[in-house]
């Protein structure tokens, strides 16, 4: 096949595995967003604790399925403990608040990981049965392991589509994402639906970090950087909408992917080498953020929003 | 109003003490005193700037960082060139952010709530990644200044007390200038639309360009508080105006209390010395524990948020000096 060709495709493939991580990291934001009106700065918290659950229990098990079961767990109780702790206190308030608290678990969250593991950074081994390649097509080889993160992230956006939109529970979800009030007074314990909604995404978080952690460094802060993309996602989606999550995940992964791939040879018919490599990954970030602003000029409430 | 009644503002009596307080600084402190009380009164400029459209007229713009940046990448790239003179800089500098803060409160002032958080988010984004492009200027690295700003050889920022009295000079400017500007007829009308956007309207005012106005004024106030930190540091990078940049900047307006006229002054003195001083001190209850002090910063930050929204100037209750909200 022709090599740029198979590039190309090899760059979809990243894109895409990028894309669904990021769906992953949004999902979950953008139900709290939805349906709880809060901003929660500390979801990139989630993903970063997710993956130092993950390094401590793998090493404790020594085997990765399990222990990325039990961080999922363990994120789960996490998550809870932190809704029912801070975030039930925040509905009410307003988003300058959320802000203001949830940039304090940040703080919190950073700190408590360097007290506990260190300040230097983790790594993950690829299991060692995801450990190799495969070829998709002739002369078309990719990371099994990459591979495995696609079929991971498909999966739970079918679990999720399913989920909301076919379950009482979904049900519940995009009722309290049109009217808080109103499902209260029909008698669905608004109560328990946050705390779910609020586990269900910190799980998500937690899976997406762990399952980056061989592909990244697990560090400090790592979730930081990503969150804030995870936030432009969920702005151009429309805030609540998972559909719009899912596509304007996918086309930022794109973006980012290709950005980052194809860029370089562009800018080096007009730049110098060094010159272009710099600005190729900067290029392709602000292009993200362009976007953004774009489809907010045009449509202030993102793709699919549902309301301002 | 007579003066026995403001000096029965603990407020009042407090900010006159500080204000000495800053007066004897450089007579008093050490270098590292110095400096430290430049940062304070450098952040404070920026988070006056802040507080006017944060405070006084409820837009959250979660991307106040990136005036500081420009303001720092102007003069340093200036310097950079050789263009050592303030008074070409500092205008320069305040011009380049204020027409940024344009175009961005153009666009954005068109969104609500949290998309205005966002939206204003993204853009400081652009702008950090656009320095991290800057390949010539350091890129990622960021860049190092050799010449801090000289007014035609009459000032030099260059000598560390002479740095300190320009910066406290310009912060009474600009204190002296929110404060003029919240009470006159402009303040109000912002304050207005703070609480009541859709009865301004009624009433007739175009309140977006009211607000735009603000938006604007508070990026050029920040491009000057980013001047002066490209000299305080001698250093430029994109890390000024990294997000979390931004976070600190909310949440020093936020801890001195939002819309009160010297509530950044308090919130930078609370904000820097917690950030310099909790280590030593949680060190001395228990040695080597100083280095986790966010740990007792951020759950301080949410008690904050939860109890004390109006910040530590509602410790001293109600103001006499202006109406503190909209």
């Amino acid at each position: 096949m022709d090599p740029q060709l198979t590039l190309f495709f090899i760059q979809g493939l990243n894109g895409l595995q990028l894309g669904l991580l990021m769906f992953l990291l949004a999902a979950g934001l953008t139900l709290t967003f939805g349906i709880m009106d809060l901003v929660n700065l500390a979801h990139g918290s989630l993903y970063m604790m997710g993956a130092y659950f993950a390094a401590t229990f793998i090493e404790l098990t020594d085997s990765f399925l399990l222990g990325a079961l039990m961080a999922l767990g363990a994120s789960l109780l996490l998550g809870i403990v932190v809704e029912t702790i801070v975030m039930r206190r925040l509905y009410r308030r307003d988003h300058l608040d959320h802000v203001l608290a949830t940039f304090g678990l940040i703080l919190f969250f950073n700190e408590l990981v360097r007290a506990v593991w260190g300040p230097a950074g983790l790594g993950i081994a690829v299991p060692p049965w995801l450990a190799h390649s495969i070829q998709l097509l002739p002369g078309m080889i990719y990371s099994t392991y990459r591979l495995a993160i696609i079929v991971v992230g498909l999966a739970v956006a079918v679990f999720l589509a399913v989920l909301v939109t076919r379950t009482r529970t979904g049900m519940w979800i995009r009722a309290g994402a049109s009217n808080r009030t109103m499902i209260g007074a029909l008698g669905v314990n608004v109560q328990l639906l946050f705390t779910l909604v609020f586990g269900i995404g910190s799980t998500l978080a937690a899976l997406a970090g762990l399952m980056a952690a061989p592909i990244v460094t697990v560090q400090i802060g790592m979730g930081d950087n990503i969150l804030i993309l995870a936030f432009v996602i969920i702005v151009i989606g429309g805030i609540g909408s998972i559909k719009g999550a899912f596509i304007a995940a996918m086309t930022v992964g794109m973006i980012d992917t290709f950005g980052r791939a194809f860029l370089p040879d562009l800018l080096k018919s007009f730049l110098s080498n060094s010159a272009a490599s710099t600005a190729a990954p900067a290029l392709s970030s602000m292009l993200i953020y362009l976007l953004m602003a774009g489809v907010l000029v045009w449509r202030p409430t993102g793709l699919f929003g549902a309301r301002s | 109003m007579p003066s026995a009644t403001l000096l029965r503002d603990p407020r009042v009596v407090l900010t006159a003490l500080l204000l000495l307080a800053g007066l004897l600084v450089p007579l008093l402190a050490n270098n590292f005193q110095i400096s430290f009380a430049s940062r304070i009164v450098v952040w404070t400029i920026a988070a006056i700037s802040l507080n006017i459209i944060l405070g006084y007229g409820g837009m959250v713009s979660f991307g106040h960082a990136a005036y500081l940046g420009i303001g720092g990448y102007v003069m340093g790239i200036m310097a950079f060139h050789g263009v050592t003179s303030g008074f070409l800089q500092f205008p320069a500098a305040m011009l380049a952010s204020a027409l940024w803060a344009l175009a961005v409160g153009a666009l954005s002032l068109r969104t609500r709530g949290v998309y205005f958080i966002m939206i204003t988010l993204a853009f400081a984004q652009l702008i950090y990644f656009v320095a991290v492009g800057l390949e010539a200027y350091g890129g990622d690295d960021g860049l190092t200044i050799y010449h801090r700003s000289e007014f035609a050889g009459i000032l030099s920022l260059k000598d560390r007390t002479t740095f300190y009295w320009t910066c406290f000079a310009l912060m009474l400017g600009t204190f002296y200038l929110c404060h003029r500007l919240v009470d006159s007829r402009f303040g109000m009308v912002l304050r207005g639309s703070k609480s009541n956007d859709l009865r301004m309207r009624a009433l007739g005012f175009p309140t977006t360009r009211y607000r735009l106005t603000a938006f604007t004024l508070a990026g050029a106030i920040c491009g000057l508080a980013g001047v002066l930190l490209a000299n305080q540091t001698d250093f430029i990078s994109p890390a000024m105006m990294r997000w979390t940049a931004s976070g600190d900047l909310i949440v020093i307006v936020v801890l001195g209390g939002m819309g009160s006229l010297f509530g950044p002054l308090y919130g930078a003195i609370a904000f820097f010395v917690l950030e310099e001083y909790l280590k030593p001190a949680i060190d001395l209850l228990h040695p080597g524990w100083g280095n986790y002090w966010q740990i007792i910063f951020g759950p301080l930050l949410i008690v904050v948020a939860l109890y004390a929204r109006g910040g530590l100037d509602s410790l001293f209750g109600r103001s006499t000096m202006g109406a503190r909200r909209g």
